[in-house]
């Protein structure tokens, strides 16, 4: 999907980008915290794992284009709409500088990226949110591309693939991030309405907007392990109540029991699960 | 308008207790209104009032997230933060006027959805999503006012109509002024600051094309004259009415998903069908 160079300084800049654990220098070689076990890795013995912890199965931060490199079979992939840029609607003291600067850091042109192509022989059209970008906030060009890709999937016939994440709405784009829930929503129920299949697979972490939006909207949704999936921040709700939350409170495992989350897929078998899924849908 | 009020001015005029509530309009807009009660799968909400009425002698659903004027009707309104059951309702209220085809006025008036946990036990993002779903292709006219405070994902839960109406001081944004300064800055004492940089007055949404219509208010807010306000609005609605009326339903459904999908849309250059 990208040149030699792009990628090597993606794939750095990623890797520093981690937010998951801390991140310690021995020698010229950074290492990378599993958040789960604290277990330090090389980031290649990562990367050759799916960003899986290999001793306690944890889910660490996967960046979207590697994510999507492997889900998607050898040399189908065609990126989608990627020059849609952010922009500063309102205008916002600071924000086009921030742009600028996480675009460079990050190597991605916005928190959203969309691909078509095949997944275990099954044609469809994938978006999916990388929070090293703004926390995967949804401005307007983040609830642009994910409305084109339920356009395009409507338009083509084909299934629409989601890995949601990200902490709702952009705030340097105030009531404009605001309207992306309804446009997106909007866009997602033509979609259905046309036959069209959607599975909503939740990562880490999935809230506000986004989750009030198009990632609860699924015909199917999928989780990782230990996603946080909910409306209100941890911490607001902490305020609100005056009480600690239990442990897990709002995990995928949570949501499944009280009924928001079909299944729990770990990253090894999201592709089997998907080519089911895919292939339970198509005629 | 001959004094000059600030972004900051406005959300506490919005805030204001004098000022007319979603009950009030209810009561002062409407005939023979009938008030549904429940989810039919958990509680009754009160901070969301739903049901059928007559305006200007036709039947209409009607639904509304109120807070309550007084301590009493705040605390049973749960200050017009609503529950997952709140929205629940009012999709139940949507699906009877797509049923029986009554148009829909909603009146919005909400700090939020309720952060708390039992309503994220109970799907809050859940039920929001589904509000915004359905209102997105319900073929039915649908007028919203925003009255007061249009709080986030919990106040367009009720707010994806043809035409957003909005009182003059009345605000919509993404959060509340303080919890935006606390977000971007650390430091919840600066919502006046984060008022100016947020574009949420009336007037803005209006040049933004994101509300229809701004109403008027007396100088010191609506809750000077709130009659006044109160008539201003139902003549708006029953023009904007009259005019969605003689829509067809592909027409009117056709228009809503193009008005919401040019939002932030950069070139504005979208092909639609
Ligand atoms: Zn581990």
């Amino acid at each position: 999907m990208l040149n030699p160079f792009a990628e090597r300084k993606l794939k750095l800049n990623l890797l520093q980008s981690l937010r998951f654990g801390g991140k310690k220098t021995s020698g010229t070689v950074q290492r990378i915290t599993c958040g789960g076990c604290k277990a330090d890795f090389e980031p290649s013995a990562l990367q050759a794992v799916m960003y899986v912890c290999p001793r306690c199965g944890f889910h660490l931060q996967y960046p979207v284009r590697e994510r999507l490199e492997k889900l998607f079979d050898a040399d189908t992939a065609t990126e989608k709409f990627k020059d849609l840029a952010p922009s500063d609607v309102l205008n916002f003291p600071g924000y086009a500088k921030k742009i600028s600067e996480t675009a460079s850091k990050t190597g991605l042109p916005e928190a959203c990226i969309c691909v078509t192509g095949k997944i275990g022989g099954h044609t469809a059209v994938c978006a999916a949110i990388d929070i090293s970008f703004m926390m995967g906030s949804m401005g307007t060009a983040v609830g642009e591309k994910i409305t084109l890709a339920a356009e395009l999937a409507q338009s083509s016939r084909l299934p629409l693939i989601i890995f949601s994440a990200g902490g709702g709405a952009r705030m340097q784009e105030g009531i404009f991030s605001l309207m992306q829930m309804i446009k997106t929503s909007a866009a997602i129920k033509r979609f259905s309405d046309s036959g069209g299949l959607f599975i909503s697979y939740i990562t880490h972490p999935t809230t506000g907007g986004i989750t009030a939006s198009f990632a609860s909207l699924g015909d199917i949704t999928l989780a990782e392990p230990g996603a946080l999936f909910g409306f209100a921040g941890p911490r607001v709700i902490e305020q609100t109540i005056g009480e600690k939350l239990p442990n897990g409170f709002q995990s995928s495992e949570f949501q499944m029991e009280h009924g928001f989350v079909d299944a729990i897929v770990s990253r090894s078998d999201s592709r089997a699960e998907l080519t089911k899924l895919l292939s339970l849908h198509s005629v | 308008m001959q004094k000059k009020v600030s972004p900051y001015e406005r959300v506490k005029l919005a805030r204001n207790a004098k000022r007319p509530g979603s009950d009030d309009f209810i009561a002062a807009l409407f005939e023979d209104f009938f008030e549904i009660r429940g989810d039919r799968a958990y509680s009754d909400d009160n901070a969301v009032i739903c049901g059928i009425a007559r305006f200007n002698g036709a039947p209409v659903s009607v639904a509304a997230i109120c807070k309550g004027r007084t301590i009493e009707a705040r605390i049973k309104r749960n200050f017009g933060m609503a529950q997952p059951d709140g929205y629940r309702k009012f999709l139940r209220c949507l699906a009877q006027a797509v049923k029986f085809r009554r148009p829909l006025i909603t009146f919005i008036d909400t700090p939020g959805a309720y952060p708390g946990k039992s309503a994220e036990e109970r799907g809050q993002g859940q039920a929001i999503a589904e509000c915004l779903y359905q209102m997105s292709a319900a073929p039915i006219p649908i007028i919203s006012i925003v009255i007061g405070e249009g709080g986030s994902g919990g106040a367009i839960a009720l707010g994806v109509a043809d035409r957003l109406i909005m009182l003059e001081n009345a605000v919509l944004s993404v959060l509340s002024p303080e919890g935006f300064a606390s977000i971007l800055w650390k430091d919840s004492a600066r919502a006046a600051e984060a008022s100016d940089v947020m574009k949420l007055t009336a007037a803005d949404l209006l040049e933004y094309k994101i509300a229809d219509y701004l109403i008027q208010e007396p100088d010191g807010g609506a809750g000077e004259a709130p009659e006044l306000v109160i008539n201003r609005v139902g003549e708006l609605i029953k023009s904007e009415l009259t005019e969605l009326l003689k829509l067809s339903e592909t027409q009117l459904l056709n228009d809503r998903y193009r008005k919401y999908r040019l939002i932030g849309t950069s070139d504005g250059e979208v092909c639609l069908d």
